[in-house]
Order: C-alpha cells, then structure tokens, then sequence
C-alpha cells in the first residue's frame, strides 16, 4: 500500500473522484495550473483536463455562489478557498443559500458541494492564515462540517463528503499536510513516512461523515480532539502519564454523540482540545452535552484546553497554541477531582 | 492659517421629488421608440457600448410596435402574455386583500413590472431556469402554476408546497423554471451564473436567467456574478430590473443618478441592453437576442429593464411617506398591461369587450383558487404537520433532529 502525506492523499482522493463521476469539478484561487498554494490539486487539471479543474476569481463569494448554482444544477463542485480565514466573504452563501436551499424550496434544490479549505496554526501564518472557524459552520444549522487528522482519513472522508448530498466545509489542518504535527514546535519536523495512518490505498474508499475513532484506548479520562489536536492529545497524554482515552471526532457535524458517551461514561471525565478560542467555541457544546447526558458519571468538571480568547497572534504563536504541555496540567487537574 | 485649498463638499444623492411636490421625471430621457439599431447577437461587445446609454423601445406613443427590435410576435403569443400580466395583476390585487383581513402575514406585488416575467417566461425554454426575485410572479403565471398552490404557499397552510418552512410569495417551482426565492436579496445572482456554467460543463443547451433589482446591484454578490459569468462565458441573461425604489431609496442611492445600469455591464466586457421594462415586445425581443446569444456559446448579457414599481414595496411599505403619491401615474413609460392591451386593440386582435371578459374569467379563476385554500385553511387556521419542521435540514436527519422532534413531541 502507498504511502502518503496529507496533501498526496487527498489530491489522490480528488484524483479518485474525477475519474469515477464525471459531475465532479475543482475550482479554487491558483487550483489550476499551478495546483494549488499547498499542492493539493497538483497535476489534476494536467491529467482530467482545464475544465474539470479551473482557476477562479479572487472572490470566495463569487466561487461558492457558483458552486451552489453547479450543484443545484446536479454536479458535484469541490471549490476550494485558500484560507479558512478567507472564508468569511462566502459566509452568507454558506449560512443563507447553501445550508437553507435544500429546506427553503421544500426539496426541490439543494446544493451538494464540498468546500475544502486549510485551516489552522502552527505555521507562523499570523492573523489571517492561521485560524479555525469551525464553530462557526457547527452553529450553521444545513452544514457539515469534517475535520480529518491523518491522510488515510482525509482521502476516505473527503470523498464521502463529495458523495454528500449535503453541503460539507471540509477543514484540512494545514500543519498535518506533511506530517504529524504533536505541538512540540521545538522538536524536529516529522513527516507522515512510517504512520500507520500513512498507509493509503491508491483507489476508492470512504470513511462515513459522523463516525469518530479511537486515537487511544484508555481508561480513566476521555480526551475529545480533532484535526492537530488528535496529535498533541497524544503527546499530552503520553507526557501525563494518566491512561486517558483518545477519541478522534472526525466530523463535528454530525457528530459520533454516542461514542463520546460511552467513553466518558467510562471514564467518568472528559477534557476537550480544540485550537480555536475559547469562548464560544466547540468545546463549549460538547461540553453541554457530556454534562446533559453523562452528568451522573461525571467525576470531575468537564475541562477544556483551548487557543485564547484573543486573536491569533504571531509572535506569541506558541503562547496561545494549546499544546501536550497544557492538556497534560489539565488532565492531571481532573484527575485530582 | 487659512488653506488656498478647495474645501471639499460631502454629497448625499436626493430624489428631485418629495411627498407633496408634482411629481417629475424629467431627469429621464426617453426617446422615440423604434430608434436604437439591433446588432446581430454574436456582435462583438466593443461593437455596441453605445447601447447601454439608450433604451430600447418597440411600442411607441401610440400603440404601434415599430423599429428593428419589433419581435413580430404571433397575436396568440401576445394574448399569452397579456393573459399572464392580467393574472398577475388581479392575483396581487385580491393576495393584498387577503393580507390584510388577515389570512397571512406578507405579500409583495409586483405591479407595473408584469411585462417582464410574463415575456422572459414565454421566450426561454422549459428546461431553462430563472433566478427570480420577488416581483416576477408573471412568470409562473405565464406558465399556468396552479394558482391554488400559490395562494396555499402564501396561507402556510397544510398544502403549502413548501411545507410551512418559507415566508409567503417566496416560492420555489423547478417545474416551472423558477429557482427557490429568499428574502435576502441578491443571494442568487451567482447561482444563475453556476448554474449556466454547470450547462456549458455538461455541454447541455439549457440557459439561465437571473434576476436583481437596481438597488442590489450595489451588493458584491451582483460584481462577482457578472465577473463570473464574463469570464466564463457562461450562458446566462442577467437582468436588473431598475424599478426606481428599493424599499424607500430612489435609484440614485445605488448609483443610478451617475450612471446606467445597464453600462456596468462595459466594465466586465459584456453587452448591456437598457430596454423599456412596461414594453411587453421591447422586453421579449431583448430576452430573445441575449438568449440567442447565450445558445451560441457568444456568452452572458447585461439586460436593464426599466420601469416603475406602482405599488409599495410589500404589504410593510407606505411609498406615500417618501415620493409624491401621484408618482404611478406620472411615470413616462405608462402601464405595461394598458399598453400591450392597446397595442393588440389597434391592430384588431383584441377589444374592450373580449378584455372585459377575459378580466371577469381570471378574476373568477383567483376567487376559486382562494376559496379552495381559504378552505384547507389561511395562516394559523391550518398548517403541515409539524415534523415538517424537522425534515430537509439534511437530506436525512441526524440525531440531533430526530431527538429534538422526539423532545416537542411530534
């Protein structure tokens, strides 16, 4: 079986997909030609041809708007935004058009594209390269939202979400593209070459939206994480010392409820690792709902490690991104409970 | 120390009327009608940027339909058309009535502006889409939309085709070409130009056509369309139906006192056609070009239609706080259904007695279309069931749905 980084896997996903459906197109700022500021549509537009993958205007407005009326039409778009962080100019076409379409015209359009888009930090991208919005897509009632954290699950969910009837907004940790990022800056890089994970079969399989994994078996706390948070839970847990279950969410929305509740019934605890801000944030309703729904297990209150509630700094990135060390003091906390 | 320099002034656009002032219109002008050339539809644009400075006219003064853009319409066609705007009109009349002894909640007319739905529906083909706005309701009547369905849509009631989820008159009707409507506006102007794109992709012959009134031109969603649609070629009529209002604000808060809209178009390298929106054969005959244009891979066209909302803005809406109430009737382009009526009289293929009776026909088909629904029930009195609530959030439920109509018990 090959091996593979997270841009290979899913440009092999796209690959994949252009080849079965030939609904399927690409279309993105510098996706063409060039494939892509992170390589991810590299070649496709060279071996499927100029118009199965297309340079757009720089107008994320402009590309989803498109996207929607394509996919209203009955193809199967895969626009791409550059940036989470340029996402917002497009935010009233997902939130009023895309997520509402299928609802508001009583089934009789719906918009079944998939927006990729690298999100996330720890690349010293500062301000507007470095965010993670997915609350705010979560809050979107008609969205999904999928966060991979390895590249066999980003090819295999990334074509699950193409195959969506569904809007999707596809994050792609852009600290994973080229390796298993744990959060220990100081430490050399490591590539995806030898991870289990790594291992991608070259030609179609899917992994379902809504089904989390288990990053760790463990026993007495669970550890909710996605996206580069799954690695630095691993690193935090294996610098706690505390035999703490790992799931990895996969999809936020949906989201695998039953999973986390019968691992944080377990446990008895739960600690929540997100990168975005605090306030607000996912954390926060996954929170809500271990205390709805496993309140009497609980042990300990439900703790969350998150980014701060400022904005994404640049010289502070390493003071504001929520590492192993952060997450291991948080488990030792709940653990004291 | 005093500055040499210009002190410079701060501009606020004004409507050269107010309520209590004679109504005037003078700013517009309005040639002869029959006078503006009509290039063939593959022109190169550079060809013509002369035409969004003008305004194409076939009906004159006098009813007769004159000039290169005459589409030579067979009298049946007419007659549809003015069947369609005549519906409209006595649809929209009896609807507000409806609203306000309290059957529903809101409705918007769109009288003055019932050429244009009513000719753009018979000039595409059935497979073709538009993209509308809130004021075509003559393009569903153009093509025969149950007029039950439309007044239950409007009540919410049990039979609402869609199902209780959407503000009333915002239809949708993929049947009948007609995109899901929203309230906020100018949200699918884009769609129109994905859509197109999507038909070209799969080398179909279908094309679209969107809608935009004149004060939402100033919205990016209208630049990013017709960027889109420029340079993709795609197949696609983009319309501005510049109705002079956008709720309170005359068309010089969207720029219209510097500029036409129409001439945006020159920007992106499209053509743009300014064409009297209340001439049913002026309107057919600029829709007729620009899809001709549109089938022959020569791409998207920029279509003003000028006219005059009469009415409000919706049932919300008094336009006698902010322009002259005399305004309607003062506008120099007249009534599009007055004028397409007097056109067919003067060519002997129509008359007052066969309009009166005609009138009395939809007026009897829109009393029975009410009382059907007034009898599934008016808004409040009947409604879907309420797991409708829960339904085409997501193509299936996830758990979140399923638990939350467990938890209302329905």
């Amino acid at each position: 079986m090959p091996t593979m980084n997270m841009v290979q896997s899913l440009n092999s996903a796209l690959d994949v997909m252009l080849e079965r459906d030939p609904r399927v197109l690409i279309f993105g700022e510098d996706v063409g030609y060039f494939g892509g500021v992170f390589r991810v549509t590299d070649k496709l537009q060279q071996k499927h041809g100029l118009r199965r993958c297309f340079d757009a205007p720089i107008s994320e407005g402009g590309i989803i708007a498109t996207a929607i009326g394509m996919g209203a039409y009955g193809l199967r778009p895969v626009p791409e935004i550059q940036f989470a962080d340029y996402i917002l100019p497009a935010f009233d076409q997902l939130v009023s058009e895309a997520a509402r379409l299928r609802y508001r015209s009583g089934g009789e359009f719906w918009a079944p594209i998939t927006v990729r888009s690298p999100y996330g930090g720890g690349i010293f991208g500062g301000q507007t390269h470095s965010q993670s919005p997915e609350a705010i897509f979560a809050h979107i009632t008609g969205l999904k939202t999928v966060i991979p954290s390895n590249p066999y699950d980003a090819k295999g969910l990334l074509i699950a979400a193409i195959e969506c009837d569904d809007p999707v907004i596809f994050l792609e940790p852009k600290r994973l593209y080229n390796g298993p990022f744990d959060g220990r800056h100081d430490q050399q890089v490591k590539t995806w070459a030898g991870h289990r994970h790594a291992e991608v079969p070259a030609g179609y399989y899917s992994v379902p939206l809504g089904k989390a994994a288990v990053a760790r078996e463990g026993e007495e706390v669970t550890v909710l994480a996605y996206g580069t948070m799954v690695h630095v839970a691993l690193a935090g847990i294996e610098e706690s010392g505390i035999d703490a279950e790992l799931l990895d969410l996969r999809s936020i929305v949906p989201l695998d409820i039953d999973a986390i509740v019968e691992s944080v019934k377990k446990t008895g605890r739960c600690v929540i690792l997100h990168e975005a801000s605090r306030y607000g944030g996912f954390g926060g309703e996954l929170s809500a709902l271990i205390q709805e729904r496993c309140f009497h297990h609980l042990e300990a209150p439900v703790e969350r490690v998150t980014g701060w509630d400022t904005p994404y700094p640049h010289a502070f990135e390493w003071d504001y991104f929520p590492g192993p060390a952060r997450l291991a003091a948080a488990l030792k906390r709940v653990m004291q409970d | 120390m005093m500055s040499n320099r210009t002190k410079l002034s701060f501009h606020v656009p004004e409507p050269s009327t107010r309520p209590g002032d004679a109504p005037n219109f003078a700013r517009f002008e309005i040639p002869p009608a029959g006078t503006v050339r009509r290039p063939d539809s593959a022109v190169a644009e550079a060809e013509i940027r002369d035409l969004p400075y003008q305004l194409i006219r076939v009906l004159d003064d006098d009813g007769q339909a004159v000039g290169p853009w005459n589409p030579r319409l067979s009298v049946d066609r007419m007659i549809d058309g003015l069947r369609a705007m005549l519906l409209t009109r006595i649809f929209d009349d009896r609807l507000f009535r409806a609203h306000r002894q309290g059957k529903t909640s809101f409705y918007m007319k769109s009288t003055g502006e019932e050429a244009i739905g009513a000719a753009q529906s018979l000039v595409l083909e059935r497979e073709d889409m538009c993209f509308p706005t809130y004021r075509v309701l003559s393009w569903l009547m153009a093509r025969g939309y149950p007029l039950a369905d439309l007044v239950n849509q409007i009540y919410s009631n049990e039979r609402d085709p869609l199902k209780g989820r959407q503000l009333p008159i915002l239809y949708s009707a993929r049947d009948y070409g007609f995109y899901s409507l929203s309230g906020n506006v100018g949200s699918r102007f884009g769609h129109a130009v994905g859509w197109a794109m999507a038909s070209a992709y799969s080398e179909d012959d279908k094309i679209a056509l969107a809608y935009i009134g004149e004060g939402t031109t100033a919205e990016g969603d209208f630049h990013e369309a017709l960027t889109f649609a420029s340079v993709y070629r795609a197949p696609v009529i983009l319309c501005v139906t510049n109705n002079q209002w956008a709720i309170s604000s005359f068309s010089g808060i969207a720029g219209g006192n510097e500029t036409t809209f129409a001439a945006k178009a020159i920007a992106y390298g499209l053509p743009g056609l300014r064409v009297d929106g209340n001439d049913f054969l002026a309107v057919w005959a600029a829709t007729e070009w620009a899809a001709e244009r549109a089938r022959t891979n020569h791409g998207a066209t920029l279509i003003e239609l000028f006219t005059y909302r009469a009415e409000g803005h919706s049932t919300s809406d008094d336009p006698t706080k902010y322009r002259p109430a005399d305004e309607p009737g003062a506008w120099p382009l007249g009534d599009p259904l007055d004028r397409l009526k007097a056109h067919l009289i003067g060519i002997g293929a129509w008359s007052e007695d066969e309009h009166a009776a005609l009138t009395r026909t939809l007026t009897e088909a829109v009393r029975a279309a009410v009382k059907e629904a007034d009898a599934v029930g008016t808004l409040g009195k009947s409604k879907p069931g309420v797991a409708e609530m829960f339904e085409g959030v997501f193509k299936e439920p996830d758990w979140r749905l399923i638990e939350q109509r467990r938890e209302l018990g329905v």
